[in-house]
């Protein structure tokens, strides 16, 4: 049965590996991706009349290649196109080219076109532009809507990217192991790009952005089904599945932000967080830590604490002091302190929060943290004051709003 | 489930590639096709533990051997991989055929069910 539902799915399947070998091919990203859109064509006159093909992939990279090649004799010569039907009739071929395809090129490939996608000479937000239209086949119209700007102006942006891709120094042979180490570490930072940009969404925005982060999760498994034994890509899906399980809990029906600790854990999703639980376990069992698995690893906690008390802050505590000698960042020693505070008090904390105040005096979430734990020492008017910073530097209504909450039980009761 | 009939295992076979690019929407609808199909079962009092997997690379391997070997993900590379299986109580192999034939005509994918008489079946306890 090859229905189109199907069909559209194994579509959105093959493209990576599609995409890739053709980019392999014709070493330019837009010649791969018309002869893609060829033979994605072709797929659905082909396909439910003659039945899917044995292997989509194989398929699609062969008569996209054929179909390219044609276009440039018929420029050349004026010739006409083989009928639709003998593009059919490739089953000893497309047989022969799944057999090499399943070897040594697969993984390449896809991690060459992931890779290209993430070059260090683009720009955070064209690398992730780039990588939802190549890899994901997203439309512009909805990366566009995604990034709130117009179409013709992501249009623009991603033309860009590709002429700044054409310029650059692509390599096409195949990586040895320190190389792929360091495109497996640029490719999975896209990825987790791609989810921030998603999961970073305001709440009025949750339906609009949060297909990057189902975008970005799909990537995270295809990467992870290439290399099923790498530890910080099994701890990078595991962190994307786990921080995108409480999506349904995050805001409440007027969009308002709702903390973790307040969050309905019955709205969390079971499935994901199965998933991302295995995953983690699994990374660990390498003792090879990073840090996506370090961060999974905190979520993970998040995740198994039934009701917020049952939450083991002190571990937490010790994953965060790690991850802050794999990565410092005041960010990071930030985020320490809520668990400092919840296992030391509030003034331990505030000790760790302060010197951090010149190098994040521009970040909401510091003033928002900051406020908090003043508040927690019954410090009042310091309180306000770290607050109302914070609502300056809100990026979003529902963030402002959240911390007017904070503002509100400030205010006695004896106010109007 | 009653009766001496024979047990089987209905394995359920499909690309991984395929099924996770489902949209919620295509999944929700597959899903909902094949529980119209297991509610049938379940009437006739034929149907036994059902179970979706989660994807192969949450897989684990433990290889035989007197230093059992552990390998991540599943032990076979193959197109398509084990996603899930239903136990099923049939008269015969042509009921069995007859009871994959429906969820194969509910599905909305391509892929496989592999028959697979149970030679031993303890439903154990989990979850009661």
């Amino acid at each position: 049965m090859t229905d189109l539902a199907w069909i559209d799915a194994a579509l959105t399947a093959a493209r990576p590996q599609a995409i890739g070998a053709l980019l392999r091919y014709f070493r330019d990203l837009d010649a791969a991706e018309e002869a893609f859109q060829e033979a994605c064509l072709r797929a659905l006159g082909n396909w439910p009349r003659n039945g899917p093909p044995r292997d989509p992939a194989a398929w699609l990279i062969l008569v996209g290649r054929n179909a390219a090649i044609d276009q440039v004799r018929h420029r050349a010569r004026q010739q006409p196109l083989p009928p639709d039907e003998l593009i059919s009739d490739l089953e000893d071929t497309e047989a022969a080219m799944a057999e090499r395809l399943d070897g040594s090129h697969y993984r390449d490939d896809i991690l060459r076109l992931l890779f290209v996608c993430c070059h260090p000479a683009l720009p955070a937000t064209q690398q992730i532009a780039l990588a939802l239209r190549i890899v994901s086949g997203l439309p512009v119209r909805r990366i566009a809507r995604a990034f709130l700007v117009g179409e013709s102006a992501m249009e623009q942006r991603i033309t860009r990217a590709k002429a700044r891709i054409a310029g650059a120094d692509v390599p096409f042979e195949a990586p040895g192991p320190v190389e792929r180490a360091e495109r497996l570490a640029a490719v999975s930072a896209m990825i987790y790009l791609v989810f921030n940009e998603g999961y970073s969404a305001a709440a009025g925005d949750t339906s609009r952005r949060a297909p990057l982060c189902d975008e970005a999760i799909r990537l995270a498994r295809l990467l992870l089904r290439l290399f099923p034994a790498e530890p910080e890509i099994l701890g990078l899906t595991a962190l994307l599945l786990l921080q995108h399980s409480r999506a349904p809990a995050r805001f409440d029906a007027s969009g308002a932000v709702v903390l973790l600790e307040d969050q309905d854990r019955a709205l969390w999703n079971r499935e994901m967080i199965a998933e991302g639980l295995a995953l983690i376990d699994k990374a660990m069992r390498h003792r090879r830590s990073g840090p996506y698995q370090v961060q999974a690893a905190i979520a993970a906690l998040h995740a198994r604490a039934r009701r917020p008390e049952e939450t083991d802050w002190a571990q937490i505590d010790l994953l965060y002091a790690t991850l802050e000698r794999l990565q410092p960042s005041p960010v990071v020693t930030l985020n320490r302190a809520v668990a400092v505070a919840k296992t030391r008090g509030p003034e331990a904390a505030l000790a760790l929060v302060e010197p951090l105040e010149p190098r994040l005096s521009g970040y909401f979430h510091f003033f928002g943290v900051k406020g908090a734990l003043l508040m927690q020492l019954g410090r009042a008017d310091d309180a306000r004051c770290a607050l109302d910073r914070a609502i300056a530097l809100a990026g979003s209504a529902a963030e402002a709003a959240h911390i007017r909450q904070h503002l509100d039980r400030l205010v006695p009761d004896t106010d109007p | 489930m009653k009766g001496p009939e024979m047990l089987y295992a209905i394995l359920c076979y499909d690309s991984e590639d395929v099924v996770c690019s489902w949209t919620k929407e295509q999944d929700d609808a597959a899903m909902a096709r094949l529980g119209a199909v297991q509610r049938k079962l379940a009437a006739e009092g034929r149907l036994g533990p059902v179970a979706r997997l989660l994807p192969t690379t949450a897989a684990t391997t433990v290889r035989k051997g007197a230093e059992p070997l552990v390998i991540d993900g599943p032990f076979a590379e193959t197109k398509e991989q084990l996603l899930g299986f239903y136990v099923v109580e049939c008269e015969s192999l042509d009921q069995a055929i007859e009871t994959a034939g429906d969820l194969a005509r509910a599905s909305s994918s391509s892929g496989a069910y592999e028959l697979r008489p149970l030679a031993v079946f303890r439903p154990g306890d989990l979850g009661t």
